[in-house]
C-alpha cells in the first residue's frame, strides 16, 4: 500500500530557499504571490493492507526521521 | 587521554581530527559508523564533512546509524563528546544537544575565519580558558542555529550557550553574525554540560604558518582539563 506524507516548515520558522523562488517568480511576471513556501514529499510503499496501519506507520517514520518537529510539521495526505 | 573520532560516509574532517588530537597527546582512534562498540574513550568526536551527502536534512541518517546507538549511551552516562560543524547536526538530529541548523540566512556556503567568544568556562571543553574571544574557522552551509522560544529560554536558563560568534574584541551583533543564528550561537551544551556541538573547527586552527593557533590553545586546555 502507498501512503503519501508532505512534510513543511512550521509557519515561524525562516524559509530562505521559499524566499528566493518567491523574488525568481516576482522577476518573472508573477505578481500575485504573497509567500512561497518550500517543503518535501515522500511516497512510501508499505507492505501493509491495512490503511489505517499502513498511516500509523508511516505517521511513526515521520515522528521518527522524516520530519524534525522543532522546525516541521508533517501531514499524511493519502494511501492507495 | 584517550579519544576516539568517528568517521561517517561522507565525513571529511575525520582525519583533521586525528591529526589535531594526536598533537595535542592524546591517544586517538578512528571508529567507522557501522561498528557497534566504542573503543574505551574519555572524548569521542563527531567529524565535520558531509554524511550521507545531506541527504534528507544534514546529520540525520548519520545519527541513526549504528554506532550513535552508543555515542547516545555514553553521552547519557556522562561521557564526553564533541560535534564539529557536520557533527554538531548530527548531535541535534540525535536529541544529544537542543535546537536546529538551518541552511544559512543568505543561502551562501561560508568558508572563513570567525571570532568567538567563550561564554560559559563552567564546563570541562572551556574550562581554565585564559583567553576570552578565540579565532577559529567556519565553513558551512547549513550552521544557522534555531530553537523555539521555550528551548531558548531553557538554554539560557541553564546556563547551555557556549560561543557566539563575535568580533575580534569580543561584541556580538547583527553585522558580525555570519548565518543568522539565534543570538549569534556558534555552539551549545546539553544541559549537563558533558556534550558539546559547535559549527566552528578548531582543528583547523593548529598550525600557525597555515592559520592560526587558537585551536592549540583549545586543544591543550582541553587535555589538561580532562586528566
Amino acid at each position: 500500500m502507498k501512503v503519501s506524507a508532505i512534510i513543511t516548515l512550521k509557519k515561524d520558522v525562516l524559509d530562505p530557499q521559499g524566499k528566493v523562488i518567491h523574488q525568481a517568480l516576482d522577476g518573472m511576471g508573477f505578481n500575485s504571490v504573497n509567500e512561497v513556501r518550500q517543503g518535501k514529499y515522500f511516497e512510501i510503499d508499505v507492505k501493509e493492507n491495512d490503511p489505517k496501519k499502513a498511516k500509523d506507520l508511516v505517521e511513526d517514520m515521520c515522528k521518527k526521521l522524516l520530519a524534525n518537529l522543532v522546525i516541521e510539521n508533517y501531514k499524511i495526505i493519502e494511501t492507495q | 587521554m584517550k579519544s576516539s573520532v568517528i568517521t561517517f560516509p561522507g565525513s571529511n574532517c575525520d582525519r583533521d581530527m586525528d591529526v589535531a588530537l594526536t598533537k595535542f597527546g592524546f591517544k586517538n582512534k578512528m571508529v567507522w559508523h557501522n561498528d557497534q562498540e566504542l573503543p574505551k574513550s574519555d572524548l569521542i568526536v563527531l567529524p565535520g564533512g558531509f554524511s550521507y551527502g545531506d541527504y534528507l536534512r544534514c546529520g540525520s541518517m548519520a545519527s541513526k546509524s549504528k554506532i550513535m546507538n552508543s555515542v547516545i549511551n555514553f553521552a547519557k552516562s556522562g561521557g564526553l563528546v564533541m560535534g564539529i560543524c557536520n557533527g554538531f547536526q548530527i548531535l541535534v538530529e540525535a536529541g544529544l544537544v537542543p535546537g536546529v541548523l538551518l541552511r544559512n540566512k543568505y543561502l551562501q556556503f561560508i568558508c572563513k575565519n570567525v571570532h568567538v567568544k567563550i561564554d560559559n568556562k563552567e564546563n570541562t571543553f572551556f574550562k581554565n580558558l585564559d583567553k576570552k574571544v578565540l579565532e577559529f574557522h567556519i565553513a558551512h552551509n547549513e550552521g544557522n542555529y534555531f530553537c523555539t522560544n521555550d528551548q531558548l529560554k531553557e538554554i539560557e536558563d541553564n546556563n547551555q550557550i557556549a560561543i557566539y560568534y563575535c568580533d575580534q574584541n569580543g561584541n556580538t551583533n547583527d553585522q558580525i553574525n555570519p548565518n543568522g543564528s539565534i543570538k549569534n550561537i556558534a555552539g551549545i551544551l546539553n544541559k549537563e554540560k558533558n556534550v558539546l556541538g559547535m559549527m566552528p573547527h578548531p582543528e583547523r586552527m593548529i598550525d600557525e604558518s597555515l592559520s592560526g593557533e587558537d585551536g592549540s590553545i583549545f586543544f591543550k586546555n582541553l587535555l589538561n582539563n580532562i586528566k
